[in-house]
């Protein structure tokens, strides 16, 4: 908490920022899939912070302890076959334990029968192309104008004066709450990688090739990536929106489309 | 590092002959001190022009909004920062380690193939030089990423061949250093030195040597196919002619991964000579810390493509490969156990080797820990491409190879040079450079898990803070280097260094007066009488 407050001071009196936050950690996301994600990776975490509180503990005891200027003398061991059984077994024992949960969520993740919808995402330099494959809605979605704007060197804008800089985009992709809903990536020229922290989905956009992924959100609201694979001068400005809404909101949001194009 | 004059001294005492004089002693040296001398020289000075790289990189991630450099340069800077770092910077630092150290500690009297060292040396000047020309033609340098992914990497400008030309001379330098040193150890130790007695430095370099012989031709292959797809009308990844961009991917990782280690385990050897010598105990389980790097070694060709969960593999092979991945933490775990259990008892002192031998030690292993988590796949689905990874890799590359690196040439300088380098000056620039080492890298950490990709040169403002914070620490930790160019520059003033150094010191190097004359075990030692005598 101490650390954290001197963190923002520091940080509100450098960038002078009343938006920018400090988070620390993944998010849980939105999916069932996205939160044994975060459960993954907090369960490997804390045995990191295990085994480091163990190996840093005796390595700063001995540091304290087995110093010459307090008078230490040199052992003379220099091998014991029981200790190193020990501790290679330990860690085997360890990953196991890490291992099996992985693989779990892994055969999850590749499950992507029977969706409820699916959408084609084709990745261009630098904008996305959304199709959703039953109903014939399809259309680009790249950067805002108003981060378009502010972006440009010398632009004068103030970045924290445009709200979701780089993270806006003119047309956002719209999905259905409660619906499994499966994305197809292929990409028109160089590789591009879709990534939706909360959804738990990052899968490159390669050219020649279709990949593809699946999600379920559980809650509505609004979510925010980025392209995650070096894609050129604009890599950093393809953001991605996705809005995930009522299935009725959906419903209508498909009829409306239908009747622009 | 100049032993010009020193060696000098010594054409008088023995009846061996000394140096050439002038710039032909450097040119045409096949004398393995000397050709350690340029190594050193040359891998600093690609670590200050990768530096600078470095810091306008956090110069314009300061804050948010374009400041500095437009998206291309941005793009030109990561991408030539990571080539020089790991080509220019920390490979030819080892290499130099290597060429000073190893005929001294298996007491040969220079390496097998003189010449050939001479040549591997000389190739790298050109090779950067070719590759520090691309930044003034037109469409700059290459700004693919050293990843040098297709398509991206064949949209690069006039620089494309030449960044292909300079990673073939690369390859070729490392592949000649690395036969060099392997034909030195297996036929030049001093007799009564049996493989399983060679130093723990000697021992991971003969592993690294096989692992660089193993995975460059690799490399160079990989860069021939983008070159003949870009000039000569092959497909090999290129979808439209019934290629695949994702082959490339598996082709170089295959060599990439080697290529880590083949960055640490050197790293791994120096530390391994320093934390016995201030602890003033030997070794703990040097054997099983041998077998301990050849098994990483292995594992390291069965890895590649966990740099890849996100390309679409299917299920069973990301099974496989996080599996084999998660196996590294063994053997790296061991090594790690044995230096904590080196220390364990021993009566240590604090000098700068040692200082950054142990923060190698703390700050590798939360590397090896960011490591762990990576190797989780479904987490590392939400980690690549992240600044988490970025975080991961700088803490195994920065206070691990660099700090062991900086390790190695305070604890030996005084071999070198025959003084005393200053410790005050040594001990400041420690502390500088792990303080602000850990402000650069370890903000980096939330800001991947936040939601921030690499490679971007701008972000969102929620990353302003922690970007700032990492920018304060990089520009510190940039500055703290020079304090290391000081030391060197400041180095004859120091008292006259013994011929033994430092009072827990062991292994044949320490017999040879200080600084090591011009030539060194023209006849064999006894290996066994100088082991002993230091017991």
């Amino acid at each position: 908490m101490i650390r954290n407050t001197l963190l923002s001071f520091l940080g509100l009196s450098l960038a002078g920022s009343a938006k920018a936050d400090w988070a620390l950690n993944m998010p849980k996301g939105i999916t069932d899939l996205s939160l044994e994600t975060y459960n993954l990776h907090m369960m490997v975490f804390w045995w990191c912070v295990a085994i480091g509180i163990a190996v840093f503990g005796v390595m700063i005891f001995s540091l304290f302890k087995h110093r010459k200027s307090s008078g230490a003398e040199p052992a003379t061991f220099s091998h014991s076959t029981t200790a190193e059984v020990i501790w290679t077994a330990i860690p085997v024992v360890i990953l196991i334990l890490m291992a099996v949960p992985t693989a779990e969520t892994m055969v999850k993740m590749e499950d992507s029968r029977n969706p409820d919808l699916s959408i084609m995402v084709t990745a261009y330099q630098w904008k996305w192309h959304y199709k959703y494959q039953d109903t014939g809605v399809e259309f680009y979605s790249s950067l805002a104008r108003t981060s378009m704007a502010a972006r440009r060197k010398e632009s004068g804008i103030d970045p924290f004066s445009v709200d979701n800089y780089l993270l806006e985009v003119d047309k956002p992709v719209v999905v259905p709450k409660g619906a499994k809903v499966r994305l197809l990536f292929t990409s028109n020229d160089v590789i591009h990688s879709w990534w939706v922290v909360d959804l738990a989905i990052k899968k490159d956009a390669i050219p020649g090739i279709v990949n593809e992924a699946w999600f379920n959100a559980n809650a509505t609201g609004t979510y925010r990536g980025q392209c995650a694979e070096l894609c050129g001068k604009d890599h950093g400005y393809m953001p991605i929106v996705v809005e995930v809404v009522e299935p009725e909101a959906f419903a209508a949001w498909v009829t409306s489309h239908d009747a622009e194009q | 590092m100049n032993t010009e004059v020193h060696a000098h001294d010594h054409h008088d005492d023995h009846d061996d002959h000394g140096p050439a004089k002038g710039v032909g002693r450097w040119l045409f040296s096949t004398n393995h001190k000397d050709i350690g001398t340029m190594y050193l020289i040359f891998s600093l000075t690609m670590f200050f022009i990768g530096g600078a790289m470095a810091m306008v990189i956090r110069s314009e991630l300061a804050i948010p909004g374009l400041q500095f450099v437009h998206p291309e340069f941005f793009n030109q800077m990561t991408t030539m920062h990571a080539l020089i770092m790991v080509f220019g910077a920390v490979m030819p630092a080892f290499v130099g380690l290597a060429n000073w150290m190893i005929p001294m500690m298996i007491g040969a009297p220079d390496m097998a193939l003189p010449r050939m060292n001479n040549w591997s040396f000389w190739i790298l000047p050109v090779a950067f030089g070719i590759l520090l020309s691309t930044l003034l033609m037109p469409g700059g340098s290459p700004a693919g990423g050293w990843t040098m992914y297709p398509p991206l990497v064949l949209q690069t400008g006039d620089s494309f061949p030449f960044l292909i030309f300079s990673v073939h001379l690369m390859g070729i330098s490392s592949i000649m250093g690395a036969i060099n040193i392997i034909v030195t150890v297996i036929n030049m130790r001093a007799p009564e030195m049996s493989l399983l007695k060679m130093p723990m430095f000697v021992w991971t370099w003969l592993i690294t040597a096989y692992l660089l012989i193993a995975v460059m031709p690799v490399l160079a292959g990989a860069v021939t196919m983008l070159l003949t797809d870009q000039f000569f009308g092959t497909s090999f990844f290129l979808a439209a002619g019934g290629g695949d961009p994702v082959m490339f991917q598996h082709i170089f990782w295959f060599f990439g991964h080697p290529e880590v280690y083949i960055m640490i385990l050197p790293a791994f050897g120096v530390v391994s000579e320093i934390i016995p010598t201030f602890s003033r105990k030997k070794l703990f389980g040097h054997d099983s810390m041998v077998y301990a790097a050849s098994c990483i070694a292995f594992l390291s060709f069965i890895v590649w493509a966990h740099h890849m969960f996100t390309v679409g593999m299917p299920l069973t092979g990301q099974l496989f490969f996080m599996f084999a991945t998660m196996l590294i933490a063994v053997p790296t775990g061991v090594k790690i156990f044995n230096w904590v259990a080196t220390m364990w008892r021993g009566a240590m002192t604090f000098e700068t080797p040692m200082l950054f031998s142990l923060a190698f030690v703390f700050l590798f292993t939360i590397g090896g820990f960011s490591g762990l988590m990576l190797a989780v796949a479904p987490a590392d689905v939400q980690y690549h491409d992240t600044y988490f990874v970025v975080a991961h890799f700088h803490y195994v590359l920065v206070p691990g190879s660099v700090f062991a690196i900086m390790a190695g040439a305070y604890y030996w300088l005084p071999k070198w040079t025959g003084y005393m380098y200053n410790e005050t000056l040594g001990k400041v620039h420690f502390w500088a450079s792990t303080i602000f080492v850990n402000l650069t890298f370890f903000p980096m950490h939330f800001l991947g898990l936040a939601g921030m990709p690499r490679r971007i040169p701008d972000y969102s403002t929620q990353f302003a803070d922690f970007n700032t914070v990492a920018s304060i620490g990089a520009i510190g930790f940039g500055l703290s280097q020079l304090l290391f160019v000081w030391v060197l520059l400041t180095s004859k003033q120091g008292e006259k260094a013994t011929d033994r150094v430092w009072e827990g010191s062991h292994g044949l190097e320490w017999t040879v007066p200080s600084p090591a004359p011009y030539h060194t075990f023209e006849t064999p030692p006894k290996y066994r009488i100088a082991d002993e005598a230091f017991e």
